[in-house]
């Protein structure tokens, strides 16, 4: 692999690799025309739904947490506790809701002519490409970032390895480092195969149907809209595809409400660090730096931009998630996998200050077992010299400590100022362009971007010196 | 004599694709310290032992070359013991329902 001469090959790799224009979506300077390019080169919900249907994806089953509930109410003032429904996407055929994600990704790879689909992931989105290519008759190949330099691998990500190869996908398991994105092009250029990335149009458009669903299935059955859902947030398509669906469903006024493991202090591409975590993913490692510059990953323009759509952010422990992943098998008779329960957590502590009446929706689950289970995870951080005890989850410290809840009263969410990353986002922004001044069709981009207004986008800027063009 | 592994063979090979001084310029110092490493499945093209350079064919007939490590390696993730800290947890939500 000649790391740097594909680095500077990487735009002739990935034009491709995707069969896509980006350039037509550009606009004047930093910005792009979001909303044209979701809709030239993606679906609209009806095909998507047809697309779905064809490989087994969707109409995933929508239950409320009944007990779960009961116990939020126990702890909330008179009055409140909103009631928590679970939509439960394990049951996608490979187990998760990125199937949604990879199935258009694959159709469209099909379409276009492609012999095969590679995606670079150490996510459940790797077993999700390989079972769609499966159905669709394509090979694929999935690079996970895996082990550190001792050879310790994460269980978690071993485990979504031994499921892609049960899907007869080759997998190219690598050490730490961002370097997986050469890896990425080395094997792109080698075989002509599609990029299913994570953040193309397609792979935001098939996680419409999930927002969608809720919306429509909860109108027929309770006669009114979700008044928040929540939603695990990483790489943010998650959030993206949702919100977008919802909207699509008519469900405008429904609170979007993000939610991570908090990991802060520790850096996602260090050796050491790698395997002091006990998340893979759906955590502020990739959270915010997603949040506040989208444009990090392997397409030209990511069309994962959660601050379009986010209303609230919220952080939850690793010991509070282990805590309600036990509560969601032991109250409602579901043993599922971590990653939905980052935000069934924050949902518990949130439906705490909603009305009764109101609806709060974890719009995730996914599948468990060896490797990608609370058991294996705190074992595995054990061994890493990562305390684990019973107390009071204020005190964990990421990398240090896990802190299992002595009590469900001590699951508390924890707002980020969601200003704060707006601003970050303006500021980032700003430093990569090297900005001095902006047009007004720029300042209308931004507002777009960060779901703010004239005034909050001007004086972000003013802050950070940059002027705006009178045009004439 | 190190054992030979038949010619067809499920096998696994390491390849260092970056050495320390080649990792890209924004990882961390301690990831800078050590070389990138692809580990990867195939069918073994020649009879071979452990620590050869070898060529398989992948699962989807693709050809890669490096050091035999393994032969047809074991999963070795699983659940371990139960977690003492978690095992009250059900009793207690249970009582307050």
């Amino acid at each position: 692999m000649n790391y740097k001469d594909l680095l500077k090959r990487k735009n002739e790799i990935m034009k491709k690799a995707l069969k896509i224009n980006y350039d037509e979506f550009e606009e004047e300077g930093i910005s792009f025309n979001y909303d044209m390019m979701m809709g030239k080169a993606s679906y609209n919900i009806e095909e998507i739904r047809k697309i779905q249907n064809e490989t087994k994806v969707g109409n995933t089953p929508l239950f409320e947490l009944k007990n779960i509930t009961k116990v939020a109410r126990t702890l909330s003032a008179p009055g409140k506790g909103a009631r928590i429904f679970i939509k439960d996407e394990a049951t996608n055929p490979s187990g998760s809701f990125k199937d949604r994600r990879a199935s258009i990704a694959v159709y469209y790879a099909k379409k276009k002519g492609y012999k095969g689909v590679i995606a670079a992931t150490s996510g459940n989105y790797g077993a999700a490409v390989a079972s769609q290519a499966n159905m669709r008759g394509l090979k694929s190949i999935i690079a996970q970032e895996v082990f550190d330099s001792r050879g310790y691998g994460q269980p978690e990500i071993l485990e979504k390895g031994r499921k892609c190869e049960a899907y007869g996908a080759e997998v190219m398991q690598l050490s730490v480092g961002p370097e997986l994105f050469g890896v990425l092009l080395w094997v792109l250029d080698d075989t002509g195969f599609f990029n299913a990335s994570l953040y193309t149009p397609f792979a935001i458009a098939g996680i419409e149907t999930l927002g969608y669903e809720i919306a429509t299935e909860l109108k027929k059955r309770e006669g009114k809209n979700p008044d928040a859902v929540i939603i695990t947030n990483a790489g943010g398509g998650n959030l993206t595809g949702t919100a977008r669906g919802l909207i699509k469903a008519g469900s405008k006024d429904t609170k979007v409400i993000a939610s991570s493991v908090n990991l802060s202090g520790l850096h996602m591409a260090s050796d050491y660090d790698f395997n002091r975590k006990s998340f893979t993913t759906g955590h502020t490692g990739f959270g915010i730096p997603f949040t506040t510059w989208p444009d990090r990953t392997d397409v030209p323009r990511n069309a994962a931009r959660v601050l379009r759509y986010m209303d609230r952010y919220v952080t939850v422990t690793q010991g509070e998630v282990f805590y309600m992943t036990e509560a969601l098998a032991q109250l409602e008779g579901m043993e599922r996998g971590p990653a939905g329960n980052v935000s069934l957590s924050a949902a518990f502590s949130i439906a705490q200050e909603m009305e009764k009446d109101e609806i709060i929706i974890v719009q995730e689950t996914e599948y468990t077992g060896a490797g990608k289970h609370p058991i294996a995870q705190i074992n595995f951080a054990r061994e890493n010299g990562i305390k684990v005890k019973i107390g009071n989850p204020e005190d964990e410290i990421p990398g240090k400590n896990i802190i299992i809840p002595e009590s469900p009263e001590m699951i508390r969410a924890k707002n980020l100022d969601i200003n704060k990353l707006r601003e970050s986002y303006i500021r980032n922004t700003v430093k990569r362009n090297e900005l001095k001044n902006v047009s007004k069709i720029e300042v209308k981009f931004l507002i777009e971007e960060t779901k703010t207004n004239i005034n909050f986008v001007i004086s972000t800027l003013e802050d950070l010196g940059v002027k705006v063009k009178e045009t004439t | 004599m190190n054992k030979i592994i038949k010619k067809g063979a499920w096998v696994q090979i390491e390849l260092n694709l970056l050495n320390p001084g080649e990792r890209d310029l924004h990882v961390p110092e301690d990831t800078k310290k050590v070389p990138l490493i692809l580990k990867t499945k195939g069918f073994l093209k020649e009879d071979a032992a452990i620590g050869d350079e070898v060529k398989i064919k992948t699962i989807i007939d693709r050809e890669m070359e490096g050091e035999l490590i393994a032969e047809n390696p074991s999963y070795k993730h699983g659940f371990g013991r139960p977690v003492e800290e978690l095992i009250k947890v059900g009793k207690k939500l249970r009582k307050m329902i």
